[in-house]
């Protein structure tokens, strides 16, 4: 082991710590394209090249105006205009030397006419302050080339930001609060030979202060069951019963006075979600009845090859349940009564990863490609993530946008909440309205007389879909009143928030967001649409 | 917000506005400025709105107060830091002075962003201060490579709003401490002209926070201090005879295998040097492998014990936390729109989420509530006990606290830790007891500690 770490390593330790070396190579590996260089977009990007992307190309027709310097960082007075994609590729690039940095002076209009294929080659595209019609072209080419695209837009103080993506597959989802992987209540066969080796009654007081609370609870729940004809405590009066039961079993002294033996108090402690019976998660019931997880093709991604062998797994060897995930946590106990117990998890999860892994190798025999197609280590990293794997679908802009089939009820529904974050979205549907009728956004020189304009505009949009909710005037002022402004600081907020989905779009690690998201800077909240 | 005006002057009004700002983008500045530089920001000070702030005015003046006279402390020059003297400057803000007492280091470069590598090992504050002055002509950064503690009132009383990207909450709690002792009140009423707003953000992994604080008026850092728990430690059995993980090992290394081997002579164990950690990780190695531990890895070395060296910390994070900070800096300035009450919480390990709360004023603040703090405790109580109260409680968390009281008309040290002469010479009162040591029932006791500018009185209230 080095004892000399690169440099690199030491400039990312701190992320490292959260997604891993893989991680770190996933995005080392990308190539992310913005469109449109003002201040969100190079937000974004400032928040992607610090950790060390491998590249980013800038495509922006404009030239840089003393409105745009005067909002962004990357913008500097003397590149008043040049081209605002190479004026701000140049302060991008230098944040960070690994990152290669590229920019095309074309308006993306332009390259869907010509070329809509250039936006094949990137791992994401992020597009800022697109005009309806603009986003709406290139979500089509994205979708059908499975590009992820994430749009954002600043309008005043409203922040948003639109995921689209065909299929996201995570299986390192990193949940917050995870329940361990025990199994007390369907103990597996090297389980229970180790829990025999113990008889608590015989043991000295060393040894028995020393027991992990793990084979405590085994070895009461295995007397509760057979004085209680196999029936686990299930209410809160039996489960009290229990641990009182637990409770009884530490020692005394000669006085009768319970010694302190904290192993039993982490027992009794910890009863509750010990007892939890063990149980696939729905949500992975649910990716084992998706039609990809069903119809094994050459053409499958590993993830789905990996879920099907999980399934056969669970339905044949696993005896219905997931493979063992194969880790415990810390808790009072000598170090060789910790170890030996551990270990006794591990290599079960060892072996019920050598079964998953045969039916990868079959499910791959049988679709013709070499079984080396899938690693090991992949394997082993889908077993132990097994309860925690995650997809998500979002829909396309043409389904949300479509009169067919725009969701009426999520709309509707959140607008009947007074306080809603949903008002912003249609006021910003509105605006884009507006930009399409009269090519400027409402207030940017006027505000006044642009209010009936608007007003105007939210109705007709109302009206297209059918919406029969109420928007006040109020909103309709206020965002005539922001004159299509970009300040700096919600494009800051946007940067970060766009950039860590970004990341993980990336990477497969964390759960990006589906699929609309909301920030408003003027009461400091935020909400998560479904559109 | 009051709007008494007659439709068509209020048309009028706001015609006038809006064509001179279309037509006017500079204004009477050193001529640093360039046509269009203030767009963005002016619409939110010059234009009326239905969601502003009762007290705002649109004007032009807001501007100039921006540029010319509001006065901000920007307090860290880290991963927040960078990222509130950009937002701050990019807004108009000019009169900004930065505190940051750390020197550059490489692991700061992923999100640090006003640093290169070649400014490593400089400090934070100039380099930041620097090139923030360099980027965005017109401000004026001014750079303290200091402590916080290294000022007194004098100092802290000259700025407008207060705004923290610390990562020490011991730090935060002076702070606070700092800015509730500038308050005055007059016949018990609060004077406001005394109050300076104080915006806090911290980060840790995908997660954050930023919170309002005005003293003396909303929560302070002390009210919720429970939100903060104590740093969990592994118990000493554990770690001298009975390890069971690789953090174990390592901290056995750390805090018994160093003192007592010193291997570079009398240093103690520095983080930073690859050489020391070297050393740890390869008898935490050898320690493990008695035990038959597996994991122990130079990383995992590196940040034993977690601390705010090795919390992880990512760029977009920082990002967002310090642009709703710079949002609320902004807002209190000018009275854009009403200031957030009072706290944000901010996670995107799953999707994105915030939530928004009204943090409670706690009655008994031991910082801001002014009440003299309850002690019970019999009077064969040790003052041992006393100590370790101070340090245990969650609402209290003091770190090393200096215990004096008033005996027989004189000042009395009863124990003080930091002073070693003192230090040795109070320590044989930690065994006596409060009645020993001649205290009565509501003696008032004067606790001075790292985590207040101002002492604490607390009243001892025997128990029987």
């Amino acid at each position: 082991m080095a004892a000399t770490k690169t440099s690199k390593e030491q400039k990312y330790d701190r992320q490292l710590r959260l997604w891993g070396d893989h991680g770190q190579e996933t995005l080392e590996n990308a190539h992310v394209c913005l469109i449109n260089a003002i201040a969100t977009g190079t937000e974004i990007l400032k928040n992607l090249v610090l950790p060390g992307i491998g590249a980013f190309t800038i495509v922006d027709g404009n030239t840089v105006s003393g409105e745009d310097v005067g909002n962004n960082f990357f913008l500097s007075s003397d590149s008043i205009g040049k081209n605002r994609a190479q004026a701000a590729t140049e302060l991008l690039q230098e944040l960070n030397s690994d990152v290669s940095g590229n920019f095309v002076e074309e308006s993306p209009d332009k390259l869907l006419d010509d070329n809509p294929e250039f936006f094949h080659r990137f791992t994401i595209v992020i597009g800022v302050q697109l005009p309806e019609s603009t986003c709406l072209r290139l979500g089509s080419v994205l979708w059908h080339a499975s590009v992820p695209f994430l749009v954002c837009k600043t309008y005043g103080f409203i922040g948003y930001m639109r995921l689209v993506v065909q299929e996201h597959t995570v299986i390192e989802s990193h949940p917050d609060n995870a329940l361990e992987d025990l199994r007390l209540d369907q103990p597996f066969a090297e389980f229970k030979s180790h829990i025999q080796s113990y008889d608590l009654d015989s043991m000295d007081k060393k040894d028995h202060s020393h027991t992990p609370w793990i084979i405590i609870v085994a070895k009461y729940l295995e007397k509760w069951l057979s004085e209680h004809n196999c029936q686990p405590p299930k209410n809160y009066k039996e489960k009290e019963a229990f641990r009182q039961f637990i409770r009884e079993g530490i020692l005394k002294n000669e006085n009768g006075i319970p010694e302190d033996e904290e192993n039993f108090e982490e027992a009794i402690k910890n009863v509750n979600t010990a007892l939890n019976p063990t149980k696939i998660p729905s949500a992975v019931e649910d990716l084992f009845n998706n039609e990809q997880c069903n119809n094994i093709t050459s053409q499958t991604p590993s993830f789905w090859v990996m879920l099907r062998a999980v399934k056969e797994f669970v339905h044949n060897e696993g005896n219905g349940s997931l493979p063992l995930r194969g880790t415990i946590p810390d808790m009072i106990a000598d170090s060789q009564k910790f170890i030996n117990l551990q270990n006794v998890y591990r290599k079960k999860a060892i072996q019920d990863v050598a079964g998953v892994s045969k039916h990868v190798e079959s499910l791959l025999q049988s679709v013709g490609k070499p079984p080396e197609s899938i690693s090991e280590n992949d394997i082993k990293l889908f077993c132990k993530n097994a309860s925690f794997l995650r997809v998500v679908r979002c829909r396309s802009l043409a389904e949300e946008y479509s009169v067919d089939s725009v969701n009426k009820d999520e709309i509707t529904s959140c607008m009947d909440s007074p306080d809603s974050e949903m008002v912003f979205y249609l006021m910003l549907r509105a605006v884009d309205r507006f930009y399409q009728r009269h090519s400027r956004y409402p207030g940017v020189y006027q505000v006044e007389e642009d209010i009936s304009r608007l007003k105007l505009c939210v109705n007709s949009l109302l009206q297209e879909y059918s919406l029969n909710v109420n928007i006040k005037d109020d909103y309709i002022h206020e965002f005539c009143r922001y004159g299509a402004a970009e300040p700096h600081t919600v494009a800051a907020f946007l940067g970060g928030s766009a950039a860590q989905e970004a990341v993980k779009l990336i990477s497969h690690q964390f759960v990006p967001f589906n699929n609309t998201f909301i920030y408003n800077a003027m009461s400091q909240t935020s909400a998560t649409l479904h559109l | 917000m009051a709007d008494a005006e007659e439709p068509e002057k209020k048309r009028r009004r706001i015609e006038d506005l809006t064509e001179k700002m279309a037509v006017d983008g500079g204004h009477k500045d050193g001529g640093c400025d360039w046509d269009g530089r203030w767009n963005h920001v002016r619409k939110f000070l010059e234009r009326p709105g239905p969601f502003t702030h009762p007290d705002f005015e649109p004007s032009t003046e807001s501007l100039q107060f921006l540029l010319e006279t509001c006065k901000i402390l920007v307090i860290g020059a880290g991963g927040l830091g960078c990222e509130l003297l950009k937002n701050l400057a990019l807004f108009g803000f000019r009169l900004i002075h930065v505190v940051d007492m750390d020197i550059i280091d490489l692991s700061n470069l992923n999100r640090q962003f006003l640093f290169r590598p070649k400014d490593v090992g400089r400090a934070k504050a100039d380099v930041a201060a620097d090139f923030i002055n360099r980027r965005i002509p017109g401000c004026k950064v001014v750079p303290h490579f200091k402590k916080i503690q290294d000022f007194d009132e004098s100092f802290y009383r000259q700025f407008h709003i207060i705004v923290c990207g610390l990562d020490s909450i011991i730090a935060r709690r002076w702070m606070n401490g700092m800015l509730i002792s500038l308050l005055s009140y007059e016949d018990g009423v609060l004077d406001p002209s005394s109050i300076i707003p104080l915006i806090d953000g911290g980060t840790e992994g995908f997660k954050g926070n930023a919170r309002v604080i005005l003293p003396g008026m909303t929560a302070c850092i002390d009210c919720t201090l429970e939100l903060y728990p104590p740093q969990i430690n592994f118990p000493m059995c554990t770690i001298a005879s009975m390890p069971r993980l690789p953090e174990h090992c390592i901290e056995y290394v750390r805090i018994l295998q160093w003192p007592k081997e010193k291997p570079f002579g009398d240093t103690s164990l520095d983080g930073d040097s690859p050489e020391h950690i070297q050393w740890v990780f390869e008898r935490a190695q050898e320690r493990a492998a008695e035990f038959n531990i597996t994991g122990v890895t130079y990383r995992l070395t590196q940040g034993e014990p977690v601390n705010k060296e090795t919390i992880p910390a990512v760029a977009s994070t920082n990002a967002v936390i310090a642009a709703a900070c710079a949002t609320e800096v902004f807002k209190i300035a000018t009275s854009a729109y009403i200031p957030l009450n009072n706290y944000l919480v901010f996670n995107d390990v799953d999707g994105l989420y915030t939530y928004t709360f009204e943090a409670e004023r706690k009655e008994n603040c031991s910082a801001c509530s002014q009440v003299p703090q309850d002690l019970q405790f019999p009077p064969s109580a040790k003052l041992q006990e006393v100590l370790e109260y101070l340090t245990e409680n969650a609402s209290l968390q003091m770190k090393s606290p200096a215990i004096t009281t008033t005996l027989e008309g004189k000042n009395k040290t009863l124990y003080l830790q930091s002073v070693k002469s003192i230090e040795e010479r109070t320590r044989p009162n930690l065994c006596k007891t409060l009645k020993e040591l001649g205290l009565s029932d509501g003696q008032e006791l004067a606790v001075a500690d790292v985590t207040t500018p101002q002492t604490v009185l607390f009243k001892l209230n025997f128990t029987a």
